[in-house]
This record gives structure tokens, sequence and C-alpha cells, in this order.
């Protein structure tokens, strides 16, 4: 599955600026990033080519972070797509904990992340695949 | 007026008298009725024997703040709990809270020096006095409220808090004296101004302030605002509540009930009694309390001690204003805080001892905040905002109920906290006292 890094930083300018510095120096490509609030501090979650390195320099500079597994979902850009998805994992007890997704302006593929909570050990790629859409394969995502 | 002239201003080789009986009735009383002063002057190699005037005092061990908390709730009593008539309780450093409690004779005493007190600021028994200590469990305001019933003013119990009535108070029953923590005296002058109400106009003319530290530029500001005497009032719980000491209105040292509440300065280090005047800890013996009578209590605050005659005519020595403590204790809004007992809250959650650091300020006239700033480590993170929030909530929530004042808790990145000397500097005070 796709990992998502999670790292805790204050509300207060250039705090996203050293995040974003370390991954520079680190040579990391970010897919997708987002932030969550929360007025004093918030959580700044993101996507990378190579997670686990990410995580480890973060940490080196004194972050707090942690890396979790999120469904990583490509679908064609078309009205009612996300619906489709949502219905398929509400019929499967699925709740979804958190979510972002954007569509690439180039090829008009739409993708989401999501962080799910999978409670009754639900196959997710069947579930996906049988509402039409892909899971991202770790080999398509990581370079082994 | 002095409320009890014959002791007040009795020279003091004749106080020295009643001292040194009171202390020898004392330790035979301790000796017989409490087991932890038995155990404790068996220890010392000591007997109530002998112990036969105040200058053998020194013989005696002390007692100190971990005596009350190792023996809670009942151990330091020398009479059984039916015999006591009221309870009250204070923070203590970690875990267990301070309790005392008072025999029906505690409390004649507790209002006896309280009515000293008043009296000693310049009231009058003709007078009104509005009492904003809070009432409960905190000693501010029963022990204002039995001074003043002792000496048969008329009390207005408004307690603490509800500023604009405090004022309407005020101005529809024209107290003379008021009784509140000087943090307080200057946010109700904040208050009036907001509301359109001169506070040099007030019915005030006698302020006696206590329950936090405070300096004479705190003073001086009071008195300008208000128009009033600002008077300092002391005492602790562990003694009696307010009541100590207090200034009469030459402002120069707090006159202490000596017998009755038998001072000693101490260096701090080697427990050896000082010179007079110079500064050291506060140590006081209760000559004459029966519930729990503390011998040699170290109160850890900084003073210094005169026995010159005051223009009063008191002959009780006086101590200065505390300069300072022996320990990190804070005072905050009239309550005791101290750095360990957030330390035990944040060592309760889930086991983790996050560094964090305490921030306390007074914007002019306002009450004092208190910011908790606490690392979030690899420990107590979560990538989840809900458990952020909870975690934040939590600990607020935890402190509020140990300490009994609001805080606001601020999770910070790990290493934000300034290191000084590899610990943390843990209590930032930017107030102005």
């Amino acid at each position: 599955m796709a990992q998502q890094l999670t790292i805790f930083v204050e509300n207060r300018p250039g705090r996203m600026k050293s995040v974003s510095d370390i991954l520079l120096e680190n040579h990391l490509n970010i897919w997708a990033f987002t932030i969550q609030d929360r007025g004093e501090f918030g959580l700044i979650k993101v996507v990378v080519d190579r997670p686990e390195q990410a995580r480890l320099a973060l940490a080196d500079h004194g972050f707090a972070c942690a890396l979790k597994d999120v469904l990583a979902v490509t679908a064609a850009d078309k009205p009612g797509n996300l619906d489709k998805l949502t219905t398929a994992l509400l019929d499967n007890d699925v709740n979804i904990a958190d979510a972002y997704g954007f569509v690439t302006p180039n090829d008009r593929q739409g993708m989401c992340f999501l962080e799910i909570k999978n409670t009754q050990g639900v196959d997710l790629e069947v579930v996906v695949a049988a509402a039409g859409f892909t899971v991202v394969k770790d080999e398509e995502l990581y370079e082994t | 007026m002095i409320w009890k002239e014959d002791i007040e201003t009795m020279p003091l080789e004749d106080l020295k008298n009643i001292q040194s009986e009171r202390l020898v009735s004392l330790a035979k009383y301790v000796y017989k009725n409490c087991p932890v002063y038995k155990k404790k002057f068996d220890n010392a190699g000591i007997s109530p024997a002998d112990i036969k005037g105040i200058d053998d005092i020194t013989k005696l061990p002390f007692t100190t703040k971990i005596d009350m908390r190792d023996n809670y709730p009942f151990g330091l009593f020398s009479r059984p709990r039916t015999d006591l008539v009221e309870i009250h309780v204070s923070s203590g450093t970690t875990g267990n809270p301070t309790l005392v409690g008072y025999t029906r004779d505690d409390i004649a005493l507790w209002s006896d020096v309280m009515a000293r007190t008043l009296c000693c600021a310049g009231a009058e028994p003709d007078d009104t006095i509005q009492i904003a200590y809070g009432y409960g469990l905190f000693t501010g305001g029963l022990g204002f409220h039995y001074g003043a019933l002792e000496m048969g003013l008329t009390i207005i119990p408004t307690s603490s808090g509800q500023t604009k009535r405090q004022l309407k108070i005020m101005q529809d029953f024209s107290p003379r004296i008021l009784a509140c923590t000087p943090s307080y005296a200057l946010y109700m002058a904040e208050e009036a101004k907001e509301i359109g109400l001169d506070p040099r106009t007030s019915t005030w003319e006698i302020g006696i302030f206590g329950a936090e530290p405070w300096s004479e530029s705190i003073r001086a500001e009071i008195e300008s605002e208000w128009n009033m005497l600002a008077t300092d009032v002391y005492g602790l719980s562990e003694i009696i509540g307010p009541g100590v000491s207090q200034e009469c209105q030459y402002k120069d040292g707090l006159h202490i009930y000596s017998d009755v509440f038998y001072p000693e300065i101490i260096n701090p280090d080697t427990g050896r009694s000082v010179a007079e005047g110079e500064d050291g800890e506060l140590v006081i013996t209760t000559l004459t309390k029966q519930g729990i009578p503390l011998i040699r209590y170290r109160t850890r605050d900084i003073v210094s001690l005169t026995t010159e005659a005051c223009r009063c005519g008191r002959t009780s020595p006086r101590t200065s204003k505390i300069k300072g403590r022996t320990d990190d204790m804070i005072v905050v809004r009239g309550i005791n805080v101290f750095p360990s007992q957030i330390e035990h809250v944040l060592l309760g959650i889930d086991g983790t001892h996050p560094y964090y650091q305490i921030i306390i300020d007074r914007q002019s006239h306002k009450l004092d905040s208190v910011d908790i700033m606490v690392e979030v480590d690899e420990r107590i993170f979560s990538d989840e905002i809900k458990k952020m929030r909870e975690l934040e909530g939590r600990i607020r929530e935890e402190i509020q109920a140990v300490l009994s004042v609001g805080v606001n808790v601020k999770l910070v990145e790990p290493k934000t906290i300034e290191r000084s000397m590899g610990k943390s500097k843990r209590v930032v005070d930017k107030r102005s006292l």
C-alpha cells in the first residue's frame, strides 16, 4: 500500500518550509500533500517517493512523525466517480478516516489517497476493483 | 486600634516568658498525642523534658511539607477527627494535597489573629469589609470572615470573581475595607474604568492584600489607582491560613503574632539561625494550636526579621515582605502551584515524560495566565488530528483538576523548548510582581 507520512508542526511562519527544506535536501519527490489545521498546531500529510527515508530525515531534525498505510486509488475524471467509490466502501462497512484527492491536468486522471478504518478486514483491492477503479500498486509507486 | 493590646504591645521579655511556657506545654502535648511527633522526637533523641524554655526550640526537629504529605490525611494531627470542626485543603507538591483541620479552639485562635490583622490594617469596629478572597477549601475567604465576625465588622462575603458585581456592591454598600489578592485589586481597577467608574472615587480606603507575592511597585500602583492604603497580609494554611502576620499603617514590615506563631529565620541549607536582619527561611512553630500543631514548620518563604519597636506601638517582631522561595513554588491567582504537580500529570499521560515549560504571564491589570507548552515527541504523537486534540484536552483537564487553576495547553514541536544545562527551564515567570 501507499505510505503517508504525517508530521506534527506548530502553526507559525516557516514551519512548512522547514519540512520542505528537509525533503529537498534528501532529493525526495512529493506526490501529494495536505495540511490539517488545529489552530496552534497542525498535521502535514505527505506522500513521497521514498517514505522511510523521508521519515528518518525528518526525525533526525527532531520532527514527530509517523508512517501510515493509505489507499491510493485512481479513477477517470468523470462526474459521479467519487460517489461510486464511497458507495462501494460504505456497502462494505469501510470507514474513511481522512482523504484527499486531485486531478492531474494533462491526462485528466483522478487520484485520491484514503486513510481507512478497515475493521472488517475487507480486501480493499477487490472492493475498489469491483467498483471499477484501480488501487495503485506498490511497484507503480515506488522503485524497488 | 490594637485588638489584643496587652499581648501586642507587651515588652519582649514578658513575651518570651509566654512563648517559653507555651513551648514547654506544646512539646509535651504533641509527644503525648501525635505518634508521628513522638517518633520524630525519639529519632532526634529529644524528650519533652529537655524543653525548658523558648531557647530550647532549636533542639526540636523541623516539620516540612513532606511530613504533611507523607502523613496525609490525619497522621500529623494531635486530636481525633471527631474534635475537628472544620478542615481545609490546599495544593501539595505532588500527589496528596495538604490537609489542615481546626478544633473549636483553633477557630477561636484563627478569629483572634484575624481580628488582630484587621485592626493592624486600620479597621475600626463600625467598618464594613468586602471579602473578595475565595470562600471554600482555600483558607482566604473564611479566615477573613472569622476575623471580621470576631471584630464585629459588617461582612460582605462576595468571595472572588464576578467583578462587575463586586463593583456594584462596593458602590451600593460603601465598604471601607477590601480584602483580596493584589492582582485582583488591579484587575478590578481596569474593569471599573471599563464600565465608566473612576476607581479613585471608590469607598475602599484600606486594602488587605495577600495570598501571592507582590512588590512595592504593585503597591504603589494599587494605591494610586484606587486611592487607598494597600497593606500586606501573610499566612499559610499549614499554620492557620491568613492571620500569621500583617502590616500596620506604616507599611514597614509585617507584625507576626509571635505569642502564638513563634518565628525563626534559618539558613535553609544548614538549618541554623541567621543573624537578625539577614535573609533566611521563615520557620514557624504554632505555640497554641490543638488540632494540627506544627513544630518548626519550614514555610520555604525567604524573609528577614526585625525586633525593633514599631511606631504603631506593637512590639511583636516584623518580617519583611516575602523575598523569594526555597523551592520552585509559584503563586497563580492566589493558588500555590508546584511545577512537580504538572510533571506528575504529564507522567501520567501514557507513562511518558515529555519536556514541558510553564509560562506565567500577566498583562497589565489582567489576571495571571498559565500556558503549559508540551513538546510532542514520538511517544505522545499521533497522526490523527482528533487524537492530538484529545491529548491536548486531556492534559488541560487533568492539570486543571490538580491545580484548581485554569491553564492553556499548547502542543509544540520537539526541541523547541529551551534547554539550559541539559535540563529544560521549567518555569518562565513573565509577571512583574
